[in-house]
């Protein structure tokens, strides 16, 4: 049930009977699907989508590139847990670049507090070649959603 | 200035739209669910938006040919044969009109001579019965019934054929019902025509929006193509409405005849408009496929939603709207309407505004998010509870 995890992914709001009509089945059979997902970690969680900027939130957040030499038997896995383990931290990719190794997106309530944690945290752990930490200025879109755009209904009535 | 000796008396004689008499209650009113917009909520996906960008930037602000550019009648051409298994040469059997509007216009017009009977199902969208008035034509009115599901049937059509019917309008998927025709049905409908000159105007606007169901033209069944007008668009297929872009599909005859009104009355379809649409039809299937979607699971929560507050509504399988039976609460669908917008602030327009066969129904739009769906469902069951 595919059409499921697409429809949570994008419309996490919906109740289970919504969703139950929307994919000709019942509440039942929606509310054990869930839980099968959710028991096999295919659903990993619920969240919001909030415009911080908008709310009022003071926050910095950066993307930083690590070069890391990989460790024998664990290749990659091994720092990025190490790194992913932290709060702070809010997402962790390997990529294919042949600049970097690690991505990674965190945010800190100030600019102090994200250079602290790049000088004082990331560079000293052991393997770890450079960093490159790029500051976000301005967030236009996230999880598909653009920021800052009032969804207002503009629609005329016609004829 | 005396205006009634000034004025047309066949301008005159229109009456305004149903449809705007009710939408003229909804004005400044902020509190209101709205169910009412004959529109898609998404916008014109951005690569046909971007092609339009693209052509301004190009400085492609020319008129086009009158019938349109040909490379976009070679892609509407290509795009009938692989949705619809339809064969129109695009250099005598297409013109590019300035919305689907346009194009029910001219065929009606080259086709209708004063005093000629003009076939028109209701419900329906509004526009056939002025624009056949208009052409000096006869509008007769056929009444589609709940109980045929909304669909023509051919004994009623054959009973109002007369020696001077000239023209059947054709409109599915169905402006308000959101019925469609089988082929079954428009197997009926041929063999009731097939040896008359009857022609068909077949408004096809809502074509690619159809539901546990494949859309079929008229004009594919054996001895229709021949007597066949086909009107359609961008519009609803690919959230276009702003660009005003249609078609019309037809034999060489009948064509050039059209042609020459849309020639002289319009020019041509806005160039913009006309690149934008050849990208919506080069890469734009998928774009149709997700829009569907979408709409059929809003469908799908609409109709249950309906039946769950006990109100009687049909399987409507095309178009964007549900047509739900609203008579059994001893009001009139004008009454039932405008107390629903006064009392608990749901906007759904009256079956009335879509001819008299919509008496007992009203139409709404499901052409919204969900949550404003719900919203809607719990302020009609509100309404409703008291009231059986």
């Amino acid at each position: 049930m595919k059409e499921l995890l697409e429809l949570l992914e994008n419309e996490g709001n919906l109740n289970h009977e919504q969703l139950a009509s929307m994919l000709d089945t019942t509440p039942e059979i929606v509310r054990k699907e869930i839980a099968e997902y959710e028991s096999e970690g295919i659903i990993l969680g619920y969240k919001t989508l909030i415009d911080w900027d908008k709310a009022g939130k003071e926050y910095v957040s950066a993307f930083i590139e690590l070069k890391v030499s990989p460790q024998i038997d664990e290749g990659f896995d091994a720092i990025a847990a190490r790194i992913y383990e932290y709060p702070e931290v809010k997402s962790v990719y390997l990529m294919s670049s042949a600049k970097y190794d690690l991505l990674l997106n965190i945010e800190g309530r100030t600019f102090r507090d994200v250079a602290y944690f790049v000088s004082y945290k990331l560079a000293p752990l052991e393997n770890i070649v450079s960093t490159a930490t790029h500051f976000v200025l301005k967030k236009y879109k996230d999880k598909g959603t653009v920021f800052g755009n009032e969804s207002r209904d503009e629609r005329e009535n016609i004829i | 200035m005396d205006y009634t000796k000034l004025l047309s008396s066949k301008a005159c004689g229109i009456q305004p739209s149903g449809i705007r008499k009710f939408f003229d209650l909804l004005d400044g009113r902020k509190d209101v669910v709205a169910l009412t917009v004959g529109q898609p909520d998404f916008k014109t996906p951005w690569h046909i938006r971007e092609a339009g960008i693209d052509s301004l930037t190009k400085g492609k602000t020319y008129y086009t040919a009158n019938s349109g550019m040909m490379s976009l009648r070679n892609e509407i051409s290509e795009y009938l044969n692989r949705r619809f298994s339809l064969s129109y040469n695009a250099e005598k059997e297409i013109i590019v009109t300035v919305g689907g509007s346009e194009a029910i216009d001219i065929a009606v017009r080259a086709m209708v001579d004063v005093g000629d009977e003009v076939i028109i199902p209701t419900p329906s969208f509004v526009c056939y019965e002025p624009i056949v008035s208009l052409a000096g034509g006869v509008p007769v009115i056929m009444e589609t019934k709940r109980e045929d599901d909304f669909k023509i049937n051919a004994e009623t059509l054959k009973s109002l054929i007369t020696n001077k019917t000239k023209l059947l309008i054709l409109p599915f998927p169905n402006n308000p019902t959101g019925a469609v025709l089988d082929r079954e049905n428009l197997e009926e409908i041929a063999s009731v025509l097939r040896d008359t000159n009857i022609a068909v105007l077949s408004d096809e606007i809502y074509a690619e929006l159809t539901y546990d169901h494949v859309h079929e033209s008229i004009a594919s069944i054996e001895g229709m193509r021949e007597r066949t007008v086909i009107a359609s668009g961008f519009s609803k297929a690919y959230a276009m409405t702003g660009w005003r872009m249609g078609y019309c599909v037809a034999p060489a005859p009948i064509t050039e005849q059209m042609y020459k009104i849309h020639q002289y009355a319009i020019m041509c379809a806005p160039t913009v408009s006309q690149y934008a649409s050849v990208e919506a039809l080069k890469n734009g299937d998928a774009d149709i496929e997700m829009m569907k979607r979408e709409y059929n699971r809003r469908r799908k929560y609409i109709i249950s939603g309906l039946r769950n507050i006990g109100i009687d509504c049909f399987e409507a399988k095309g178009a964007f709207y549900v047509f739900p039976k609203i008579g059994d609460f001893g009001m009139s669908s004008d009454e039932f309407c405008e107390r629903l917008l006064n009392e608990n602030g749901v906007a759904i327009v009256p079956g009335t505004a879509f001819g008299k066969g919509g008496e007992g129904f009203a139409r709404i739009s499901y052409a919204y998010s969900v949550n404003h769906i719900a919203e809607a469902l719990e302020r009609i069951e509100e309404f409703i509870k008291d009231k059986r």
